[in-house]
């Protein structure tokens, strides 16, 4: 039923789902995790998102996208940010990971006792090389071209690659 | 003073750490001593502006005046910020600036973990997000103490001075008032004076794995820095981050 003020949600959520993230384009901002609900609300509807980092420059281009994409399909949205429950990697999915692996990115590990305390080291944490599955890899910069990705370097296939960060 | 006006003031001192420090962080922008220092210190210095926008959002809310996240962060002088007085200080060289992320970061880590139990939902939201991102702030500026304290001669030097001179800050980053108190009887804030220990006990371990000698207490603290008493340091810190939306008030990108 077109024009209709209050889609169906199980369709906002698939057309949610065709949005890629902005700088990992292989997953969509919903197996990102950043979109928790969508609801019907006096105005139409909401869709509530959560930051993955707090700067994240990205956040700003995925609320765009949102907006953008509800107007080509006549959808009237708002959006609520919240911060809490806080995201966190573990809410992607293991076909979402199978997705990041398959675009060159390490994807994170579960989260451990050690991700959670500032003094316990994660070095420990293991770390497969996407292209080539050595665990041969060592950390060269906790920081990367992203807030959510760290640098390693695989020492069995000698390519340095991208891993998204337990978070 | 009502507890709005209260938790309007708590969130400004806590954005305008988080802000000052950002601006501490991001000058390494292409100075860093690494490309992959340079990366870190603007990533976290991103971070650290994302918590204040949050909290300056909220204060904006509260306040309750038309003013922007923006106005509140651009628009008040130095004697009107009301951030911890170790963040503002110059970066020197890059041990002062790990000693200063580990030292303020341990003890924002231990705040945020206990705001995450506050009784107003933003707050505690807030500090959710904050305190995951302090989590490796911490970790990795720890990892450098150690890195420096048991590197070279010339590293143990430089990242000692840092902890003599950085000391004279640090009961400030415990530092209460009645705006504190009021928000603790509220449910609402936390008492950072049950948190020193647990700082010490971070501090300690650190210290000891990295060599460090912890100064001895008693020596000269400087405090007021959540009254707008500052160093000489703070006006020429906010004289280059405001430049912009001064020369050109509500420029937008």
């Amino acid at each position: 039923m077109s024009g209709s003020s209050h889609p169906d949600t199980a369709r906002i959520w698939d057309i949610l789902n065709e949005i890629p993230d902005p700088e990992v384009p292989a997953i969509s901002i919903v197996e990102l995790g950043v979109v928790r609900e969508v609801n019907r609300v006096e105005q139409g509807t909401e869709v509530v998102m959560t930051p993955t980092y707090s700067g994240c420059p990205a956040m700003k281009a995925m609320e765009d996208a949102v907006r953008e994409r509800m107007k080509e399909e006549g959808i009237e949205v708002s959006i609520r940010i919240v911060y809490k429950p806080a995201w966190t990697t573990d809410w992607m999915s293991e076909t979402t990971k199978a997705k990041l692996k398959a675009y060159g990115i390490a994807p994170p590990p579960k989260l451990t006792f050690e991700h959670l305390h500032p003094l316990s080291s994660t070095k420990g944490t293991e770390v497969k090389c996407p292209f080539c599955d050595s665990k041969q890899t060592r950390l060269t910069s906790q920081f990367g071209s992203t807030a959510c990705k760290a640098l390693y370097y695989c020492e069995g296939c000698q390519q340095p690659f991208e891993h998204f960060k337990c978070h | 003073m009502n507890t709005n006006d209260a938790l309007y003031t708590y969130c400004v001192r806590l954005a305008d750490t988080a802000v000052i420090l950002s601006q501490r962080f991001c000058e390494w922008c292409g100075h860093g001593p690494i490309l992959e220092e340079d990366i870190a210190m603007s990533n976290m210095g991103l971070d650290l502006i994302g918590q204040a926008r949050g909290f300056y959002a909220y204060a904006a809310a509260l306040e309750n005046k038309g003013r922007s996240e923006d106005d509140i962060a651009f628009h008040r002088n130095e004697r009107e910020f009301t951030n911890r007085c170790m963040v503002e200080q110059p970066n020197y060289d890059f041990a002062y600036t790990m000693v200063r992320s580990f030292l303020h970061g341990a003890a924002a880590y231990l705040q945020y973990r206990e705001l995450t139990k506050s009784g107003d939902e933003t707050v505690s939201g807030l500090a959710a997000k904050s305190l995951k991102e302090m989590t490796y702030h911490v970790r990795h500026s720890s990892e450098w103490l150690i890195r420096l304290g048991d590197g070279t001669d010339e590293s143990k030097v430089r990242v000692q001075n840092a902890v003599d001179d950085l000391w004279q800050f640090t009961d400030e980053l415990f530092e209460m008032d009645e705006v504190d108190q009021m928000l603790i009887r509220n449910g609402i804030a936390c008492d950072l004076t049950q948190l020193r220990q647990e700082w010490d006990q971070m501090v300690d371990e650190v210290f000891s794995k990295a060599g460090i000698t912890k100064p001895a207490p008693g020596g000269f603290q400087s405090k007021g820095g959540m009254k707008g008493m500052h160093s000489e340091h703070l006006g020429h810190l906010l004289s280059e981050m405001q430049f912009l939306q001064r020369a050109y008030p509500d420029a937008k990108w």
